[in-house]
């Protein structure tokens, strides 16, 4: 796990507004926390826990409103490219969390309890381990016998273990779009 | 049974429900701009379909554009090729773009009111969080990602859960030299800025009702920076006037339909809110943020926060807001030296934004350390802002008036603030580096910003009002 123990942690910070420039969604890894990782230099920050080696894994542990601010994919895209495959936190920004679930990136709501838990467990052992599950919903740390239970929509759920998504799903009924669009009240 | 506008304008706009999933939401505006829909087009390409109703979408070159010399191609290069490969997927596509050197171009969120392309009763959305704006003329309008930018550009329809609905009162009297944006502020500064995260708001009262459309927006604008997905305003008289006889505004019998439609779009009375806030207009004073989220925010005639006000487990995040912003717990904002004013983004950089500061600096000189710069929203806003002779009241001041675009708001384009600079800006966000790297960010009003330019530092702009 990597802790970064802060809360309201933007999309600004997570990928910064100038490294939006490119037409791909690969690539943007090499940029992640672009200014909290390096100083305006290019010399590595060390005090901060991606610089850190002691931390690894490809869990993100953040504090509370993780992903607020600007709906910049690029934020989900940038996680997942650096080798995040999930992020935990006690609140997430409704878009973030969309991109995320989009870009199968797994993002987890844990109650405050288990999340400052969390920290102070990182804070005591930097290589604990956690273990995610999505089919089971669960959260554990085998070696402490400790389990959380956390919620995602069902339906997010299946598109995530069975690799499909929305727009698979909507595509499937374009003719009742066309009924939607002749049938309305109000037509613009 | 009773029904909220919001559940009004969200149940017309259900193509279908199943339980388990969310409903498929239908999408009559969809607006891109050149940062967020590139991976889009890819997408369609990669699974070789259309744009399913390309009349439907409409573009427009704002994030990335210089605001100098726009009739010159763009200098930097990758800023140039992603303007050109808007181009590109717009003419491939069939997708109508007001890019640079287009009358129409300009910010997404002021050209989509200005040419009549936001309509009250509508659904909207964009791959920008601000799209929350259009929602001041009774819509349901949010930002969504570039994922869901291909969905609508596929099926015009979202996946989406219907989100619980807040209602924001504000009632009351605003007092002389309070603006919206000090409405917004001082809401967000209460509520925080996760506040309204998972909620769609409806902002209501007097207050909001006096507002003009302008002013309106700005409100609407900043629902994000609340957490909110988006915030709506049930539309009024005030809001027929401003559509009528845009450029693409129905006219003739569609007009009429569409009056007769804007009537049904209000609250029931006894509608129900899963959560109502309310506010008084005279307790709101002109507001400045002194940290790095917009929630962080103060009157500037009280002093920011010291440790005793914030809970504990914030304290280490709210002392590295101060430090990134070379503050003080505790102390005073008033008289703090800036060194950049910035008047512009989706938030205020309308008509009226830019005849309040003319009006105010009218006759002034900014302050000789000052750098003032206005980015108007739009191509036909600064047309405008010509034709009434704002442009050399502003020079005379010493303001510099630029071409349109998103600007400093998010410094993607030169308009950077340097590090460690202290820049009173009109826009919506104060993150680290969100106007350059290690640049400081003051959110304010125009009229603060304005004020601020001409005093060199930050002052209560009731001072200057008798």
């Amino acid at each position: 796990m990597v802790p970064i123990n802060m809360e309201n942690i933007d999309t600004d910070q997570i990928i910064p507004a100038r490294f939006l420039k490119s037409t791909i969604r690969e690539g943007f890894g090499e940029n992640l926390f672009r200014d909290w990782r390096f100083t305006e230099t290019g010399e590595m920050r060390e005090e901060f826990p991606l610089n850190n080696p002691l931390y690894k894994g490809k869990i993100l542990v953040a504090g509370k409103n993780f992903g607020c601010g600007s709906s910049r994919e690029h934020a989900a895209w940038a996680l997942a490219d650096y080798g995040f495959e999930v992020v935990i936190s006690s609140f997430f920004a409704d878009i973030f969390k969309g991109n995320a679930l989009n870009n199968g990136l797994l993002p987890i709501q844990v109650s405050e309890d288990f999340l400052q838990t969390l920290f102070s467990l990182i804070d005591q052992n930097p290589e604990t381990l956690l273990e995610a599950d999505l089919e089971t919903q669960t959260v554990k740390i085998e070696k402490l016998g400790l389990t959380e239970k956390f919620e995602i929509d069902p339906y997010k759920k299946t598109c995530l273990l069975n690799g499909y998504d929305d727009i698979d799903f909507i595509l499937a009924q374009t003719s009742q779009i066309a009924t939607y669009e002749s049938g309305r009240n109000y037509s613009y | 049974m009773a029904k909220t506008l919001f559940d009004k304008i969200w149940d017309a706009h259900v193509v279908s429900q199943k339980s388990g999933f969310p409903d498929v939401l239908y999408i009559d505006t969809h607006f891109i701009h050149e940062v967020t829909s590139p991976q889009a087009f890819e997408g369609l390409r990669k699974r070789n379909i259309p744009v399913f109703r390309p009349g439907q979408t409409k573009a427009t070159a704002d994030h990335n554009v210089p605001t100098i010399n726009q009739h010159l191609p763009i200098k930097e290069n990758l800023s140039r090729l992603q303007v050109e490969m808007l181009t590109k997927n717009c003419t491939e596509f069939g997708i109508d773009l007001y890019g640079l050197g287009h009358p129409f171009q300009g910010i997404v969120h002021v050209i989509g009111p200005e040419l009549g392309l936001t309509l009250p009763g509508m659904t909207i959305v964009c791959g920008d969080s601000h799209t929350s704006t259009h929602g001041a003329f009774g819509c349901i309008a949010f930002g969504i990602g570039t994922s869901e930018v291909e969905e609508v550009l596929a099926t015009q329809c979202l996946l989406q859960q219907k989100p619980p609905c807040m209602k924001i009162e504000v009632n009351g009297k605003l007092q002389k030299g309070v603006l919206s944006k000090d409405i917004i502020l001082h809401i967000i500064s209460k509520i925080g800025s996760a506040g309204g995260t998972g909620y769609f708001v409806e902002y209501a009262g007097d207050t909001i009702k006096n507002l003009s459309m302008e002013a309106r927006m700005t409100i609407c604008n900043m629902s994000i920076e609340m957490g909110a997905r988006g915030g709506l305003i049930a539309p009024d008289e005030t809001t027929i006037t401003y559509i009528k006889d845009r450029e693409f505004t129905p006219t003739g019998n569609k007009w009429t339909q569409l009056l007769d439609h804007i009537n049904s779009l209000q609250s029931d009375n006894d509608a129900h809110y899963d959560k109502v806030l309310q506010f008084n207009a005279e307790d709101i004073a002109p507001m400045i943020t002194y940290g790095t989220n917009p929630g962080m925010g103060t009157a500037i005639s009280e002093s920011i926060p010291d440790f005793s006000g914030i809970p504990e487990k914030e304290h280490y995040s709210f002392q590295k807001s101060l430090n990134y912003m070379g503050l003080e717990a505790g102390k005073s904002l008033s008289g703090k030296s800036i060194d950049y004013v910035f008047i512009g983004s989706c938030t205020n950089s309308r008509i009226e934004d830019l005849r309040l500061v003319a009006e105010f600096v009218k006759g002034k000189t900014k302050s000789e350390h000052v750098t003032a710069w206005i980015v108007p929203g739009s191509k036909q806003v600064m047309e405008q802002a010509i034709a009434e002779g704002l442009d050399s009241i502003l020079a005379s001041a010493g303001f510099e008036l630029r071409e349109p675009g998103c600007s400093a708001c998010l410094a993607m384009n030169e308009d950077k603030i340097p590090p460690g600079k202290y820049c009173v800006s009109t826009s919506n966000r104060n993150f680290e580096g969100r106007q350059g790297p290690n640049s400081r960010t003051f959110l304010a009003s125009p009229l603060t910003a304005a004020a601020a330019a001409i005093s060199g530092k930050i002052v209560d702009v009731r001072e200057f009002i008798d």
